[in-house]
């Protein structure tokens, strides 16, 4: 997977970038009520009076949601507060109450850092928890509220449990915007806290995007860059909104601060609201709600309990395996490393196995592959008893079926025929054939060719496809040689 | 009849529960029109729900502690299947599909809900004249208001349309109706009765509690509503009311303290009449009498908490109020776009003083004014807090007049909100510490209208404030006597 190209900003300009990351946490039901959290539902039939905000419903904070907040932020090094809701008052049809329930001076999460594969650290200023709205969709003219000519509004998401993670405006390249979203991810998949899918929506990123002259220090006027929708239009809207300002700054002018739309489609960003009339949000404590008080054993607990975080996960694959970062990377992330681990562990040999996972085992369910039935088929295959294409064939079985390699290259007709029985049967063949092999080691390399395919193929039918086309190739060189 | 009385004929099978029922439904056909307490009757569900009980009653069944007994709800507490309008344009067909806490609650304990009482919009008001359907009108003298906002519940039991009611009290709503009306009226703990399903107004000054004709009535409703509700994170875990075993106890070496920035004594705040200041100081000598050790106490701060709570409540209501959208429920007046669908609808949906007090606590909460009135308005709650904790270390309750005045007349008031807002200034307080209080009719003004005054106590001790208002009752009945 070669990343796109790297956008380049123009010399004498540095870039100051801080992320924004909305996450869906992994919960079964929503934030705030007992409805199930599931994406992909019909339409508003995951809703009760609570996530509806129906006059006289009240919210009971999902303890779960809390504790998955809270492993995120010890994931990322936070300090875990005590931390109060709070609400965020704004008009918008697809959120209930008019308000998103939030947190605001006293998050859960505040200072951690995000450490990138090369060891660059990014700091963390929060990773709060709030409530995710309903979804609008605008039909007609331009998608967008005010020229629709109807709305359609599914609520099923409204009230699903987020945690926003807010860097710290310490990613300066486009690379590490990238790479601190794909380490984002690969932290909330390991530790349980979101799947982080961003086709579905569960991670959703905005850039506060700056420039400044090269070697200063000051932040400049930012702008905020929302809908981005995967980690190339991340690369792309941060390229364009970079190269934008500084061709105002070099113009005489100055970017003002604003929120500014990604546009897939244009390859630009378009002012949103500037800030003149920007929301006066209001926030205040939410009454209905009391703080959120964690107990030193509870965050003792969160740490005894935490799984090995990508890092530590990647350095012990390399380390066992001597896998290269890209391989190290995909199998940590599809959690496939401890398989590899084992299966070298059992004597497999590394590279096999790396290559066998990395290639072949993108799959959603391989539960049924266990790593001794792994360790088993990278044998054999190192040995020379199984073709590449055949260990291929077998893996899969094994992720359908599951039980032992032998089960498959039997049931498949694998065994191979080995070495001395070949040479007895390629003699056999040569005193059958002696008009054959004589046009076999005396002829041109078209003859010679058409020759080889004669025995291979009577070869092969002796032996029902089970010899391996290689080890044929060399003994009938190597007796062509000999006479 | 009393409550008690109903469900001890109705549990003996003395009286039947729909005997009664169909009753108190007379009464209200017949004089609800001059009253206008309620907004909707409900005859015919309350005739099978007092079916039902006579029906367990002839099987031999247990049947709750109000059984058969009949009960006004304010129309600000969530009914399924039922309108539930908060006496607003706003909701005026919106019927929610699921039953308040308190409603499921007091069904249980076989209460039957005869209909909605009226109230000033979204429970915003002293007088129920802010309420979309018209006022309600006291039933001592039809010229003057009710109180508010609970002013149909209050009205209802006063009328002897139903022995009990519930209300809800964010400022007073409970207390002060019930001191005009000449009945008894409570506001719980804070998270003493559960709040799903009372239409917030302000979510951390809202309290449900009962009204009733006397003091073991409104204690057995409390009795049956409070406790904890896990669909209210603000309900105290553990709370177990036991209001009724404590109205005999009597007041013998009771430390009462007289509050006097409430009473008319140094400090006190202005406006409070000189009828209802002697019935407070005659509540005192009773209870000294009956045993009580009687004092002056100064909490300063109380002064200071009508100012406060016309932020906090309003602030609260904005955001609470916000929903009403024209989106999903309720009025929606059509428009061009979303926003003017949404503007034109909160228009003509809401009233006068719901959006006077919208528009004062958006203010309040904007940026670089939340300081200057929100985080002020919080300091003041913080300092009476702490002020009313430095207090009950030597007092066990607290003695005020609920209301400034007896009831005033229909429109004298309505023009100027700032009078109007002073009729809270004795009950704020106990809305602002989250602490219990109660308003018990203790004789009569100089105009013959029914004067209460107001037992306070701490957090919890709500108890307490039924063992104290028993006492007084039982003077001003034999007062009359």
């Amino acid at each position: 997977m070669s990343p796109p190209t790297e956008p380049k900003l123009p010399a004498g300009w540095d870039l100051v970038v801080g992320l924004e990351v909305h996450v869906e946490l992994d919960t079964a039901t929503k934030l705030f009520c007992g409805c199930i959290n599931r994406f992909g539902a019909e339409p508003n039939t995951n809703v009760c009076p609570t996530c509806l905000g129906l006059p006289g419903s009240l919210p009971v904070i999902n303890e779960r949601a809390v504790e998955l907040a809270m492993i995120l932020g010890r994931a990322l090094g936070c300090q875990v507060n005590r931390s109060v809701m709070a609400r965020k008052n704004y008009f918008y049809p697809d959120m209930p109450k008019d308000f998103q329930t939030t947190q605001y001076d006293q998050p859960t999460n505040s200072d951690g850092q995000l450490v990138l594969p090369d060891g660059f650290v990014v700091g963390i200023e929060r990773a709060h928890i709030e409530e995710d709205t309903g979804k609008s969709v605008h039909v007609g003219r331009s998608g967008r509220i005010n020229q629709a000519v109807y709305s359609l509004i599914d609520y099923n998401r409204a009230g699903v449990p987020l945690v926003e993670i807010v860097s710290k405006p310490d990613i300066r390249t486009i690379d590490q915007a990238r790479n601190f979203v794909d380490e984002l991810r690969a932290i909330l998949v390991v530790t349980g806290v979101s799947d982080a899918r961003m086709e579905e929506g569960s991670l959703r990123i905005d850039a506060n995007v700056s420039v400044r002259p090269e070697g200063l220090a000051e932040l400049r006027t930012r702008c905020e860059i929302k809908n981005i929708n995967s980690l190339r239009s991340l690369g792309r809207a941060i390229a364009y909104e970079a190269n934008r300002q500084i061709d105002l700054y070099e113009d005489g002018s100055a970017p003002q601060q604003q929120t500014r739309h990604w546009d897939e489609n244009t390859s630009r960003t378009t002012p949103g609201r500037s800030k003149e009339d920007a929301d006066d949000y209001r926030y205040f404590q939410e009454p209905d709600l009391v703080p959120l008080v964690p107990s030193p054993a509870t965050i003792a607990a969160i740490d005894e309990t935490m799984p090995q975080l990508p890092v530590a996960r990647r350095a012990a694959l390399v380390a066992a395996t001597g896998a290269d970062s890209v391989a190290a990377r995909i199998l940590v992330e599809r959690a496939q490393d401890a398989l590899a681990l084992e299966a070298v562990a059992a004597g497999a040999e590394p590279n096999k196995v790396l290559k066998r996972l990395v290639n072949d085992l993108a799959v959603d369910d391989w539960s049924n592959l266990d790593a001794t039935a792994l360790a088993e088929l990278i044998k054999m295959e190192s040995a020379g008893a199984l073709s590449a294409s055949q260990a291929k064939q077998v893996l899969a079985d094994l992720v359908e079926s599951g039980g032992t390699p032998q089960t498959y290259v039997k049931r498949r007709g694998f065994e191979v025929v080995d070495t001395s029985e070949l040479k007895s049967l390629l003699e056999q063949l040569v005193g059958d054939n002696p008009s054959e092999w004589k046009r076999f080691c005396a002829g041109d390399q078209v003859e010679r060719k058409k020759m080889q395919g004669f025995f291979t193929g009577q070869i092969m039918k002796a032996t029902r496809g089970k010899a391996d086309g290689k080890m044929v190739a060399e003994l009938l060189n190597n007796a062509a040689l000999v006479g | 009849m009393t409550a008690a009385d109903i469900a001890a004929a109705v549990r003996s099978g003395e009286r039947s529960a729909l005997e009664v029922v169909n009753e108190h439904l007379g009464m209200i056909e017949a004089q609800d029109l001059k009253v206008h307490a309620f907004n909707l009757v409900n005859a015919e569900n309350a005739r099978a729900e007092a079916a039902q009980i006579d029906a367990r009653v002839a099987a031999g069944e247990p049947v709750g502690p109000l059984a058969g007994v009949p009960l006004a709800t304010k129309d600000n507490l969530c009914t399924k299947d039922l309108p539930t309008t908060c006496s607003s344009k706003m909701l005026e067909n919106y019927h929610p599909p699921y039953d308040a806490t308190v409603v499921s609650l007091l069904r249980a304990a076989g209460a039957v809900s005869l209909g909605k009482t009226n109230l000033d919009e979204f429970a915003m008001g002293s007088s129920t004249e802010h309420s979309a359907f018209g006022p309600t009108r006291n039933p001592h003298d039809l010229s003057r208001v009710p109180g508010g906002s609970s002013g149909g519940s209050a009205a209802s039991v006063a009328a002897g349309f139903t022995p009990i009611a519930v209300g809800s009290d964010t400022g007073g709503s409970i207390r002060q109706p019930a001191a005009f009306c000449g009945v008894v009226g409570m506001k719980p703990t804070y998270g003493a009765v559960s709040r799903y399903g009372l239409i917030a107004f302000a979510s951390s000054l809202d309290q449900v509690g009962p009204l009733a004709s006397n003091v073991a009535d409104a204690a057995a409703v409390f009795d049956v509503i409070a406790g904890h509700d896990r669909r209210d994170t603000t309900s105290i875990q553990g709370f177990i009311p036991a209001a009724q075993a404590a109205l005999n106890l009597g007041v013998d070496g009771l430390r009462v303290g007289v509050l006097q920035e409430l009473s008319g004594g140094g400090g006190s705040v202005p406006g409070l009449a000189v009828d209802v200041l002697a019935r407070t100081r005659e509540a005192a000598e009773v209870l000294a009498a009956a045993g009580a050790r009687v004092e002056e106490v100064s909490v300063p701060s109380c002064t200071l908490g009508l100012s406060a709570y016309y932020i906090v409540a309003p602030a609260e209501a904005s955001s609470n109020l916000a929903r009403y959208d024209g989106v999903r429920y309720g009025a929606r007046v059509d428009a061009p776009t979303a926003s003017e669908m949404t503007t034109a609808t909160r228009t003509a949906g809401f009233g006068a003083e719901v959006k006077r007090r919208i528009m004062l606590g958006t203010y309040a909460l904007s940026a670089g004014y939340y300081e200057a009135f929100y985080g002020k308005a919080l300091k003041v709650r913080t300092m009476m807090l702490n002020d009313f904790a430095r207090v009950y270390k030597d007092f066990d309750v607290l003695l005020t007049p609920t209301a400034p005045t007896t009831a005033f007349e229909l429109g004298t008031r309505m023009t100027d909100p700032l009078t109007m807002y002073v009729n809270d200034v004795c009950t704020i307080p106990s809305n602002l510490t989250g602490h219990p209080a109660i308003s018990v009719p203790f004789g009569l003004g100089d105009d013959n209208l029914p004067v209460g005054v107001q037992v306070l106590a701490p957090a919890t001790h709500d108890t307490q404030t039924f063992r104290v208002a028993a006492v007084l009752e039982a003077a001003a009945q034999e007062a009359r006597l």
